[in-house]
C-alpha cells in the first residue's frame, strides 16, 4: 500500500522537473524550424529534365497537376540523318489548394524532374493564388536540399557505377590502342 | 503633528504601492512559472524581454473594453461588487507587519481578528457578483462561494487561534515577536491547513469551483467586462499576496531567519511570501479542480478535525511547558 499522498508529492516532481527542463516551444516566425531533409513542404520543378511524359499528371489523384506542351521538330543531327520530333514545355502547374502531399507525382517521374523541397512558407489570401507555375516551381530546386548521404557501407548508386563502367571500358580501350600502337612501332 | 500627518500618509503611500506592485509580479510569475512547468514559454513579445510587461498590456486591453451592465441585473450591486471584492485585501495588507518595530502599515491590536474578518468581506464580492449579474451560471458560482466560504472560514479560525495561543496575543507583530523556531515543527499541521483553506477561501486553483470556466463557464465573475473584470482578477492577487503574508506571518516567523533579523527583517518576510506564492502557483499548475462534494468533504472531514487536533495539541503544549 503506498503511502497516503505520495501521490500528490509525484505530481508536484512531476511540474517541478518540466520546469527546470527546456521548454518544447518552437518560436517559428522568430526562429526557422530545423526540417529533416525529406520534410514535404513544397513540390519543386527542375523543368530541364522534364519530357512532358505526363506520368505525374496522370498519376495525381487530385488531378492538380496542369501541363501543356507542342511538339518542335528537331533538324537531323548528321547529314542525311532524320529529323527528329521533341516535346517542349509551355506550361507546368501545381495547384497546391487541391495536392494533399502524398508524393506520388515525384515517386513516378522516371526523369527525376520532381522533388520535394522543406520549404513551407507559401500561404496565400487567395485560394486561386496557390496554382503555382513553371517558374515559381523551378525556383523552388534552389531550396531542394542535397539527398542525405549513403551508409558507409553501402552498394554504389546506379548511375556512378554505370558512368564508371564506361570510363573504365574507354580507358581499358586506349590502352589497348597504346599497346597495338607500339608493338606496330617495334614490327 | 504634521510629520504624524507625513508618517500616515507615507505609510499608507507604501502599502498602496506594495498592493499594485506585489500582485502584478505574482500574475508575471505565474504566467512563466505555470508556462515552463507545461514545457512551454509564456510570455514572450510584451515589453521586448520575455513578456515582462504582459501584464501591463492586459490592462490596457481591459481598459479599452466596454463596461456592460446587463439589462436585467441589479445595477448598483453589480458596479459595487468588483470593488468589495478587491478593498478588503488592501485593508488586510495594512495590518500585516513585514519588519520589526513599527514596520507596518498600521498596527491594530487585534490584528488577527482584524485580519481575518476583513478578508471574509471579500469574499462577498463574489456573492453579489453572483446574486446581482441575474444569470443562473452566476447565480451557481455566487452560491458555491458561500458554500465554500463558510466550510473553510471554520479551519482558518481555528488554526489562526492556535497560533495566537502559542503566542498568548492577538497581535500580528506580537506573535511573530513570540515566535521561536521550534513553532514550525509544532504549528505545521495548523499552517498546511491554514493555507489550504485559505487557497480555499481565494478559489483558487484546484479549489476554484466557484469560477470553473468549464462547469459554469465563470461563476460570479460571467458578466463582467472591462476594468469592473480586471478587479477581480486582481483581487485574486492581492488575495495571493495577503495569504502568503499572513502564513509567513503566523506560521513561518515573520522576519525572524538565521541571520540579519534585525536591518534585513522584511527582506525575510518578503521572501518566506515570495515562495509561499510560489507555491500557490505550484498547486494550481499541478493540481487538477476537486468537485464541489470532495471540496466540502475535505473541509469538513479532513482540515475541520485536523486544526481542532492542533489546537489541542496547541493546549497540551502551553499548560506542559508553562
Amino acid at each position: 500500500m503506498p503511502i497516503p499522498g505520495s501521490g500528490l508529492a509525484k505530481g508536484l516532481a512531476v511540474t517541478l522537473r518540466t520546469m527546470t527542463r527546456r521548454s518544447v516551444t518552437a518560436q517559428y516566425p522568430d526562429v526557422q524550424p530545423e526540417l529533416p531533409p525529406r520534410t514535404r513542404g513544397v513540390i519543386g520543378l527542375f523543368e530541364e529534365n522534364c519530357t512532358v511524359c505526363m506520368l505525374c499528371a496522370r498519376e495525381c489523384p487530385d488531378w492538380c497537376i496542369y501541363i501543356d506542351s507542342h511538339k518542335e521538330t528537331v533538324p537531323a543531327a548528321t547529314p542525311g540523318g532524320r529529323e527528329r520530333s521533341r516535346n517542349v514545355l509551355d506550361r507546368f502547374a501545381i495547384d497546391f489548394a487541391l495536392c494533399m502531399y502524398c508524393g506520388i507525382c515525384i515517386e513516378v517521374c522516371p526523369f527525376d524532374a520532381l522533388f520535394w523541397s522543406p520549404e513551407f512558407e507559401y500561404a496565400e489570401t487567395d485560394i486561386h493564388d496557390l496554382t503555382h507555375e513553371r517558374d515559381k516551381l523551378r525556383e523552388w530546386m534552389w531550396t531542394v536540399p542535397e539527398p542525405p548521404a549513403l551508409d558507409p557501407a553501402a552498394e554504389e548508386p546506379k548511375e556512378i557505377a554505370a558512368a564508371r563502367k564506361t570510363a573504365e571500358k574507354l580507358a581499358a580501350q586506349a590502352q589497348e590502342q597504346a599497346q597495338a600502337k607500339e608493338q606496330e612501332g617495334e614490327a | 503633528m504634521s510629520s504624524d500627518t507625513l508618517d500616515v500618509v507615507l505609510r499608507l503611500l507604501g502599502v498602496f504601492v506594495v498592493f499594485l506592485v506585489l500582485p502584478l509580479a505574482i500574475g508575471q510569475t505565474e504566467h512563466k512559472v505555470m508556462a515552463h512547468m507545461q514545457g512551454r514559454l509564456g510570455p514572450m513579445y510584451a515589453g521586448g524581454f520575455h513578456g515582462w510587461a504582459q501584464l501591463v498590456a492586459d490592462g490596457v486591453k481591459f481598459a479599452q473594453k466596454e463596461d456592460i451592465v446587463p439589462a436585467g441585473a441589479d445595477r448598483r450591486v453589480f458596479q459595487l461588487a468588483p470593488a468589495v471584492a478587491l478593498l478588503p485585501y488592501l485593508l488586510v495588507l495594512v495590518a500585516i507587519p513585514v519588519g520589526p518595530g513599527n514596520a507596518v502599515g498600521q498596527f491594530v491590536d487585534a490584528g488577527i481578528f482584524f485580519v481575518l474578518a476583513v478578508m471574509g468581506v471579500g469574499v462577498l464580492g463574489s456573492l453579489m457578483a453572483g446574486w446581482a449579474s441575474a444569470n443562473k451560471f452566476s447565480l451557481l458560482g455566487g452560491l458555491r462561494t458561500a458554500a465554500q466560504l463558510l466550510a473553510y472560514e471554520l479551519p482558518m479560525v481555528l488554526t489562526a487561534a492556535s497560533v495566537a495561543m502559542a503566542a498568548g496575543t492577538v497581535s500580528l507583530p506580537g506573535i511573530v515577536d513570540a515566535f521561536h523556531w521550534w513553532w514550525v515543527p509544532w504549528q505545521i499541521v495548523g499552517g498546511i491547513v491554514f493555507f489550504t483553506a485559505g487557497l480555499a477561501e481565494l478559489q483558487r486553483p484546484p479549489f476554484d469551483m466557484p469560477v470553473a470556466d468549464s462547469e459554469i463557464i465563470f461563476g460570479a465573475y460571467t458578466e463582467y467586462t472591462g476594468l469592473r473584470f480586471a478587479m477581480f482578477l486582481l483581487s485574486e492577487y492581492a488575495g495571493i499576496v495577503v495569504l502568503c503574508g499572513l502564513t509567513t506571518v503566523l506560521f513561518l516567523g515573520g522576519w525572524h531567519g538565521p541571520f540579519g533579523a534585525d536591518g534585513l527583517g522584511w527582506l525575510w518576510t518578503l521572501l518566506k511570501t515570495a515562495v509561499l506564492a510560489f507555491v500557490v502557483i505550484w498547486l494550481r499548475v499541478t493540481y487538477p479542480r476537486l468537485r464541489e462534494d470532495q471540496l466540502q468533504k475535505l473541509a469538513w472531514t479532513v482540515l475541520i478535525p485536523l486544526a481542532l487536533a492542533q489546537i489541542a495539541l496547541t493546549g497540551v503544549v502551553k499548560v506542559v511547558t508553562q
